[in-house]
């Protein structure tokens, strides 16, 4: 309710998590509102009035530590409740892995992603595969696992839409998964901060409808871009050179 | 010197035994190389004032360009990304290192631990000096980074490698050493200054004082500094690796020859996340002085209050990993720490009922020391809710690392190193400096400080909570972030904390002009307990030249029934 009316909810736990946080807010926010009234009436009742003496109370008395006691029962069992959906939400995000229709490799380096998707055979490292910068294409309803690396030093695959983030190491390959639900065109950010560029290394996802993906699949192939271009087997090579301008750019500053 | 402290003396250090002025000190003696435990706590106090202003000035400088990106931003000049960098890693390290920890452990430990235990000094008093010069030291170094070739380090205050270890990445080849060997050194700092805190409690105290009759402010100072010389050898050994790393080629976290980048984070976190509470609890200490004083009344649970603390600081060493459910551990080790750290509400929450439970009854004055006092229980409740947030794994996958993380841990430490200490410095003002703060100024100053501070961290949350990371010096570049009411939520923030740094020079002209003119204090202004009350403002060298005092009841008794007066002061005899 609260985070999906300031960004869409694009995969299939993203409702999961929505839902979570509005638990959360509900639950703390109860004693919260509770002990903000008391602070404040508390303030305003017992402001000093001339000839009215403080209270001698050493909190110690049974009568008034009772109130601080009980007082645990509703937070304890709110925390129980809270780490109990809280753990199964992590489960089925991180700790299980569902089957896969898809695999796409995430590369991240100083600074910009590379995304290597499968091409019409649908199989990783195989010569059609379409390697792409700064731009994932996903098909919607369709799940897919991530591998995620690292070139040079911490980065963080975060798509928030999804409510997905990971952070990349460099040397370990960190598998994941995500379904997209919905269809669009989104940010992907880096979110683990990763040198002076960091800033500047937006990715987009885009989500298709199974046929749009499967057309952009067939046209994208590089098997398809050399027919057409003989010569420009991968069509990734301006953007590498954009990347390696940017970081002289840096360099220079 | 070792072999026997008598109680209530405190140093006897050979040439330090000649309290009360058998000679005239030279201006050197006295407040550069100073043994005087209320000359280093001032040394200490100054200090962190100055750094405050230097981190202040760089939140100024890349919130600007935040709010409008690419602008000239007066006082600076353009913010590059380097710059931005650079400015958002030495705001949070300097804060923390440089103004949380030396005003609150180090200034006001170094001021209230003699004074209100009825000591004459510290035990050591020359470890004391020492302490300070390392600390100064430090400060010179982090602040010398921005002057060297290739700038200041901008790998954030939580120095992630391989970023921080290789130049290469990071492009601020002594940037990223003086970072490391600055905090090092400060550490080295606080660690001197912690056995001080933890044997002058232990050893110097009142004849009379029990264990139970030590004021709540130096409970928490000393286990704030027995917390933090516990998790501090880790990351102190860390930085060394780190130091190694960077400089003779070793291999400790450096992944293409074998090292574990993550490593550093456990080092970091097993300190960092204790670190959060060794500055909480001196905050909450003073709260408890000031609340008591002005609602008149006897502190609710006192042995209560001081177990929370210790729960607090034991359970804060089994939740570090926190900080790192998204990082590649184990996904398994997430729910361990999910765990613990939602335990850690049980007894925060219990120290804050009992904070609004003093207020029950009670005869209570709006003071400026009193306003502050409150408004921290109130922001910290704001600060400590919004954790569980962060803390129940599954959500953190969405939060982790956005400005609702930013703008929850400002809500823990703003109230802490920020309106803890304006509650503990305009409550101590009188003992410091003899003299009465403008109550109007410092009500109209606690106002535009405390309004700006949640005009600017409650947008922060919004953002956040749409997805909004960290670290990111220009949002136009992503159009999800770009929409125009974000950007308008970004100024909000950014005008409300220029608010509240001008607001800060009413301050600094109401410390100058009472320190000058206000009205003279006497002993005892606010009709106090504590033993710090009972020498003369300011205290001599020596605090009671006339004779120690002997304490005969706890520091909190208010208006016990069948008394004329509504205090009792420790050292009155019955």
């Amino acid at each position: 309710m609260i985070i999906n009316s300031l960004i869409p909810a694009a995969s299939t736990y993203a409702g999961d998590i929505d839902q979570l946080f509005d638990v959360i807010m509900l639950l703390v926010g109860i004693p919260f509102l509770i002990s903000s009234y008391l602070f404040f009436a508390f303030i305003f009742k017992f402001k000093k009035k001339e000839g009215v003496p403080a209270m001698y109370i050493t909190g110690t008395e049974h009568k008034y530590m009772k109130w601080i006691h009980r007082a645990h029962i509703p937070i304890l069992t709110f925390d129980v409740i809270i780490v109990v959906m809280a753990v199964n939400v992590w489960y089925d995000i991180k700790q299980d892995l569902p089957e896969a229709n898809s695999t796409v490799k995430v590369i991240a380096q100083q600074w910009a992603w590379t995304f290597v998707h499968p091409g019409p055979d649908n199989v990783l490292d195989t010569a059609d595969d379409i390697v792409t910068i700064n731009e994932l294409h996903v098909s919607k309803d369709r799940l897919y696992h991530y591998k995620l690396e690292a070139l040079d030093v911490l980065h963080n695959f975060s798509v928030p839409v999804f409510r997905l983030k990971q952070d990349a190491i460099p040397g370990r390959v960190i598998t994941g998964w995500f379904e997209p639900t919905m269809t669009g065109e989104f940010d992907i950010q880096c979110a683990e901060i990763c040198g002076i560029g960091h800033g500047l290394m937006p990715a987009r996802i885009h989500i298709e409808s199974a046929s749009q993906h499967a057309a952009w699949v067939a046209e994208n192939s590089p098997l398809a871009v050399a027919a057409l271009s003989p010569g420009n087997t991968i069509n990734t090579i301006n953007t590498i050179n954009t990347v390696e301008t940017k970081i002289e750019e840096f360099a220079a500053r | 010197m070792a072999e026997s402290i008598p109680v209530g003396h405190g140093s006897d250090d050979a040439d330090h035994g000649e309290h009360g002025g058998h000679h005239e000190m030279t201006f050197g003696e006295k407040y550069i190389f100073p043994l005087d435990h209320k000359m280093i706590s001032m040394q200490y106090m100054f200090t962190g004032m100055f750094m405050a202003i230097i981190g202040g000035f760089f939140a100024y400088a890349f919130r600007m360009q935040l709010a409008f990106p690419g602008m000239e931003v007066p006082g600076w000049g353009h913010v590059s990304p380097a710059d931005y960098n650079s400015l958002v890693t030495n705001h949070g390290t300097i804060m923390i290192f440089w103004v949380a920890m030396p005003v609150l452990i180090a200034a006001f430990g170094n001021y209230l631990i003699p004074l209100m235990i009825g000591a004459d000094d510290m035990v050591f008093p020359k470890i004391n000096r020492l302490s300070y010069q390392i600390f100064l030291l430090s400060a010179v170094i982090i602040l010398a980074a921005f002057f060297v070739e290739g700038g200041a380090f901008g790998g954030a205050w939580t120095a992630y490698p391989p970023l921080s270890t290789k130049a290469e990445y990071n492009l601020t080849p002594l940037g990223q050493t003086f970072w490391i060997v600055a905090v090092a050194l400060e550490f080295v700092a606080f660690l001197l200054g912690g056995i001080n805190f933890i044997t002058t409690a232990m050893n110097s105290r009142a004849p009379g004082m029990k264990m139970w009759d030590i004021p709540m402010v130096v409970w928490m100072i000393v286990i704030a500094s027995i917390l933090f010389m516990l998790s501090v050898g880790p990351l102190l050994a860390g930085g060394i690796m780190m130091i190694f790393d960077q400089q003779v080629g070793t291999a400790f976290f450096d992944p293409d020859q074998g090292g574990d980048p993550v490593l550093w984070q456990h080092l970091f976190w097993f300190f960092g996340h204790p670190e959060v509470y060794v500055v909480l609890l001196p905050a909450v200490g003073i709260v408890a002085e000031v609340i008591t004083v002005f609602s008149r009344k006897k502190l609710f649970g006192y042995k209560t209050i001081l177990y929370t603390a210790i729960g607090t600081g034991v359970l804060s060493f089994t939740v570090w990993a926190h900080h790192q459910f998204i990082s590649g551990i184990d996904p398994r080790m997430a729910n361990v720490f999910t765990v613990t750290t939602l335990l850690i509400s049980v007894p925060i929450a219990e120290m804050m009922f009992v904070y609004i439970a003093t207020l029950y009854g009670g005869s209570i004055t709006l003071t400026t020391p009193m306003l502050w006092a409150l408004s921290f229980i109130f922001e910290f409740l704001i600060g400590g809710i919004t954790g569980i947030f962060l803390g129940a794994s599954g959500n953190d996958i969405f939060l982790h690392d956005t400005y609702f993380v930013l703008a929850h841990f400002h809500y823990t430490f703003y109230p802490i190193a920020i309106i803890g200490t304006f509650a503990g410095f305009t409550f101590w003002f009188p003992k410091m400096f003899g003299r009465m703060m403008n109550d109007g100024l410092g009500k109209l100053h606690f106002w535009l400080t405390v309004i700006p501070f949640n005009l600017i961290f409650l947008p922060l949350f919004v953002l956040g909570t749409a997805g909004q990371h960290r670290r990111i010096f220009d949002y136009t570049n992503f159009p999800d972030l770009a929409l125009p009411w974000m950007q308008d939520l970004r100024v909000l923030a950014t005008v409300s904390l220029c608010v509240m740094l001008g607001a800060q020079l009413i301050f600094f002209y109401n410390v100058i002009t009472s320190w000058m003119s206000g009205p003279t204090a006497g002993k005892n202004p606010w009709n106090s307990n504590t033993l710090e009350w009972t020498a003369t403002s300011p205290p001599p060298h020596g605090n009671w030249p006339e004779g120690l005092p002997t304490c005969y009841r706890g520091p909190y008794e208010y208006s016990v029934e069948g008394r004329e007066s509504d205090f009792w002061p420790q050292d009155e005899p019955a």
